[in-house]
């Protein structure tokens, strides 16, 4: 038992890994479709959410209670499984947020292609920050779960305040937007669904970067950072 | 861990209270400088690799190492405050006031009934209706009443594994102890048998002070609300069980709870 349950961890951390790898790509694939107004890509971001990620998700959850039912862990055995189901359990979630990014492309490309695919639509310049943030801070948390990096955990943490500071602009932005020009509310109404989907992606990568310091140090820091 | 603590728990008016326990076989050194406090009424359980020391620790509280030749004790250990091993001490009564149960049930030849009023008749005890009644009080806490009730006079020798610990926990439960010990009561029982057991446990726990020994730690996991990790005679690391087995303080008792060592 003792020396399986190793073997287990270090197999299921490639799957989760793996996992976030792919949540990863899909993520980048959804923004660049809304930035290069590329629907083809969105509906491949779709298709690999549903296909792939939401797939990986499910294995990775009965490996889990495999694991958890066979060995029966403790002590840090115990807080790695608990963090890889939680862990599960936000990508999945990060890759559903990025998938409704790539539904909001389909959807104003639907109504208008030509009007969607022109000059006209621009997508305001603070979407780019706000972007490279939230990809920056996703990539920082896989880095910090696969070195059980609690450093960098907590730099990523509080990174989220920067990207809630990034939607709010946004959404003072976009609501000077609409009041300007009325008759663009419907495409400015899904980038404000984009920026609270992508606000969200930051909020789960926050979580998990609390949970691999609950893995590392057995703390739980949930709820106590902004104090 | 990043925010060590001591790994001996202090516990604030201990029924049993240890310091510096040293314990010899011989020139042997089997417990080392033993010394933290056990709280009433909850269950503490003893885990580490065998020949750890834990039942020998455990044999100190109630003096059955006595018996042992070449065996030398040093340090104190104390049960409500009185020394146990005061020479003025009566032992008898140390052994009423703890009780113990081992991990081979050793009922004796004799009726179940016999058999769980056998302290209170080496005690003088002669009373037909006391003793009726400590009988079923007693089977009642143990959790065999309903099972025997109709038998009480037949061997308990007829009895399965699992029941026959239970007779014993009955036996060691009728002299009113306020302490009772266990020494691996369920190594050799089935999941069953185990399962009634652990949930027995639990409910003497509201009279009884329960110290246990076990090598299976879920077992411990999932029946005490003190862990105690020893290792080679000395205590490593003393906690409540949650604790102890979610984030351990010490890296050994992390390394044997999680089977990497031990």
């Amino acid at each position: 038992m003792a020396y399986n349950i190793q073997t287990e961890k270090e197999t299921l951390k490639r799957h989760i890994v793996y996992l976030g790898t792919i949540v990863e790509e899909n993520l980048q694939c959804a923004i660049k479709s809304l930035v290069e107004k590329n629907p083809d890509l969105a509906s491949q971001v779709m298709q690999t959410d549903k296909c792939e990620i939401d797939t990986l998700e499910i294995d990775i959850e009965q490996e889990c209670l495999r694991i958890m039912a066979l060995h029966q862990p403790v002590a840090s055995d115990l807080r790695f499984l608990v963090t890889v189901l939680k862990v599960n359990s936000d990508l999945e979630r990060i890759g559903d947020l990025g998938a409704k990014i790539a539904d909001k492309v389909l959807l104003l490309y639907k109504a208008d292609p030509a009007y969607f695919l022109s000059d006209a639509m621009q997508l305001p310049e603070l979407f780019t920050g706000m972007f490279d943030k939230t990809v920056w801070m996703f990539n920082q948390t896989l880095e910090a779960f696969v070195g059980e990096d609690t450093d960098l955990a907590y730099k990523v943490c509080l990174a989220d305040d920067e990207v809630d500071q990034a939607k709010r602009a946004i959404y003072l932005d976009l609501e000077e937007s609409i009041m300007k020009d009325p008759a663009r509310q419907v495409y400015l109404a899904k980038l404000l669904s984009v920026a609270r989907s992508t606000e969200r992606i930051a909020d789960h990568c926050t979580n998990i970067c609390e949970d691999i310091i609950y893995m590392a140090q057995g703390r739980i820091i949930r709820h106590t950072l902004s104090q | 861990m990043s925010h060590p603590v001591n790994p001996i728990m202090s516990v604030d008016n201990p029924q049993v209270a240890v310091e510096h326990l040293n314990l010899f076989y011989g020139a042997a050194q089997a417990l080392i400088d033993v010394s933290f406090g056990i709280p009433k009424s909850q269950v503490t359980a003893l885990i580490g690799p065998s020949g750890c020391g834990k039942s020998t620790f455990l044999r100190c509280i109630n003096r059955m190492n006595d018996l042992v030749e070449g065996l030398r004790v040093e340090g104190l250990i104390t049960i409500d405050g009185e020394n146990i091993n005061d020479p003025a001490l009566d032992v008898i009564e140390l052994r009423r006031k703890v009780g113990m149960v081992f991990q081979k049930w050793n009922p004796f030849p004799k009726s179940i009934y016999e058999n769980v009023i056998y302290g209170l008749r080496i005690a003088g005890i002669k009373e037909r209706s006391v003793l009726e009644q400590a009988a079923e009080q007693s089977l009642k806490k143990a959790a065999l009443w309903d099972e025997v009730k109709d038998r009480l006079h037949q061997s308990a020798m007829g009895l399965s594994g699992g029941q026959m610990q239970r007779l014993c926990i009955a036996r060691a439960v009728a002299v009113k102890p306020e302490i009772i010990l266990m020494d691996e009561p369920c190594s050799a029982l089935d999941p069953r048998s185990t399962a009634r057991i652990e949930q027995l446990i639990r409910e003497l726990r509201d009279e009884y002070t329960i110290i246990i020994v076990t090598h299976n730690m879920q077992q411990a996991a999932r029946i005490s609300d003190y862990t105690a990790y020893m290792y080679l005679g000395e205590l490593i690391e003393y906690g409540p069980t949650q604790k102890l087995f979610t984030v351990p303080e010490r890296k050994e008792t992390e390394e044997y709870i999680t089977g990497r060592f031990g």
